[in-house]
C-alpha cells in the first residue's frame, strides 16, 4: 500500500512538473507535507543536500523519501514513479514533435503553464521563508531572538554573495561555515 | 547496435554522476559527448531536444536523456540513457539517507544546517528570478503568475488543479488570439 502510494504520488509529481530547476518544488512541498513524509525543516535541509550531490533534484528527492518511508523498495517505487511519465511521454513525442510544436492548443497550454510555474515557485519560496523565520507561526515571531537574528544575518550575507554570482555549491558551503561560526559564537556568549 | 546502447548507458552514467545543479547544467555536457565526441546527433537535434525537454512534463535531465537515447538507438537507447542518468543519484542518495539523520545530530553539523537553511532560501530566490527573467512578460503572464501565487497561498486548492486551470486559460487565450490574427 505504501509502495503504491509512493509510486502514484511521485508519478503525479513527474507528470505535473514543467521546466527545470525548482519547478518541481511547489508540488513536492505540498505532497510531502500532506503525507507527513518529511517536515518543512527536513525538506529544506534536503534541498541543500541535493544541491551538493550530482544528479536531478527529482531523482534525489524521490530516492530519499522512498528510502525513508519504505527502504530500498520504497526508493525504487518512488524513483520509477517520478521518471516514468517523462519516459513514456518523450517516447511518444520524440517522433512527432515537429508536428505538435506549432499547434495552437499545445502552444497555448505552454503559454499558460510557464507563468503558473513562476507564481507557484514564489508561493513555495514563501512557505520555506516562513518555515525558517517563523517556525511557530507568524504571531510568535520574535525578531530579537538569537535564532531569528542568526538566520537573518546569514541570509543577508548569502544574498549579497549571490549578487556577486558565487556558485550555488560555494554558497551552501559558506552558509554552512557561517552556521557553525554563529553556533559556537552564541554558545560562547 | 548493442555497442551503441552500452555507450549511451555509460555516457549518461557519467553525465548523471558529474553534473551538479540539475537539468540545464547537463546540456553542455550532453552536447560535448553526443554531438562533438560521438557525432550521433547534430546541433539542430540538440535545440530540438531542449525544446522538447522544456515543453513536456518531467525533469529536464530525464526528458533529455530519454530523447537523445531514443533518437540514437530507439527504445533500448532511451531505456539505457534514462537508467544511466538516474543510477548515480539513486545510489548516492540511497547510501546517504542512512547516515544523514545520524550525521545531523553532531553539533557542528546541526549548526551548519542552521546556516544552510537560511542560505538555501537565496538559491531558490535566485532560481525564481532567473525563471522570471526568461518569461515573456505578456498580459497572460501578469494575469496567471499572480493568480497562481494567490491561489496557492490563500486557498487549499491542489497545485495540480492550479496548473490545469492555468493551462486551460492559456490554451483558450492563445487559440482565440491566433484565430483573430488569422482572420485579420
Amino acid at each position: 500500500m505504501i509502495l503504491l502510494q509512493l509510486f502514484l504520488t511521485f508519478f503525479k509529481i513527474g507528470l505535473f512538473t514543467f521546466g527545470g530547476g525548482y519547478a518541481m518544488l511547489p508540488l513536492i512541498e505540498k505532497e510531502v507535507i500532506a503525507h507527513s513524509w518529511m517536515t518543512m525543516e527536513e525538506l529544506i535541509d534536503f534541498i541543500a543536500v541535493s544541491e551538493s550531490t550530482p544528479g536531478p533534484f527529482a531523482v534525489n528527492i524521490s530516492t530519499y523519501i522512498g528510502t525513508h518511508t519504505a527502504g530500498l523498495p520504497g526508493a525504487l517505487f518512488a524513483t520509477c514513479g517520478v521518471v516514468l511519465p517523462s519516459f513514456i511521454i518523450i517516447l511518444i513525442v520524440a517522433g512527432l514533435f515537429k508536428k505538435f510544436r506549432d499547434h495552437p492548443a499545445v502552444k497555448g497550454v505552454m503559454n499558460g503553464l510557464k507563468p503558473a510555474v513562476v507564481g507557484l515557485i514564489a508561493s513555495a519560496l514563501l512557505s520555506l521563508v516562513l518555515a525558517v523565520f517563523a517556525p511557530d507561526g507568524l504571531s510568535s515571531v520574535n525578531v530579537f531572538s538569537e535564532s531569528f537574528l542568526r538566520s537573518f544575518v546569514i541570509f543577508l550575507i548569502i544574498f549579497l554573495l549571490n549578487l556577486k554570482k558565487v556558485k550555488p555549491v560555494h554558497l551552501i558551503l559558506i552558509s554552512a561555515a557561517l552556521g557553525i561560526l554563529c553556533g559556537y559564537l552564541l554558545e560562547a556568549l | 547496435m548493442q555497442n551503441k546502447t552500452g555507450t549511451l548507458f555509460l555516457t549518461f552514467l557519467k553525465i548523471g554522476a558529474f553534473s551538479f545543479g540539475g537539468g540545464y547544467a547537463m546540456i553542455p555536457v550532453i552536447r560535448e559527448e553526443i554531438v562533438n565526441r560521438h557525432q550521433w546527433l547534430s546541433d539542430e537535434d540538440m535545440l530540438e531536444m531542449i525544446a522538447v525537454a522544456e515543453s513536456t512534463p518531467g525533469p529536464i535531465a530525464i526528458n533529455a536523456a530519454t530523447f537523445v537515447g531514443y533518437r540514437v538507438n530507439g527504445f533500448w537507447g532511451a531505456f539505457a540513457s534514462t537508467l544511466g542518468v538516474v543510477l548515480p543519484s539513486f545510489a548516492i542518495i540511497y547510501l546517504l539517507s542512512f547516515v544523514l539523520e545520524k550525521f545531523k545530530s553532531f553539533k557542528p553539523v546541526a549548526y551548519a544546517f542552521t546556516g544552510i537553511r537560511a542560505g538555501i532560501l537565496v538559491l531558490i530566490f535566485r532560481g525564481l528570478v532567473s525563471m522570471y527573467k526568461q518569461s515573456e512578460k505578456s498580459l497572460l503572464f501578469w494575469i496567471l503568475a499572480p493568480s497562481a501565487f494567490l491561489l496557492s497561498v490563500f486557498t487549499g486548492l491542489n497545485t495540480v488543479w492550479i496548473l490545469i486551470f492555468c493551462a486551460l486559460v492559456g490554451m483558450i487565450f492563445t487559440v482565440i488570439r491566433m484565430n483573430k490574427e488569422s482572420k485579420s
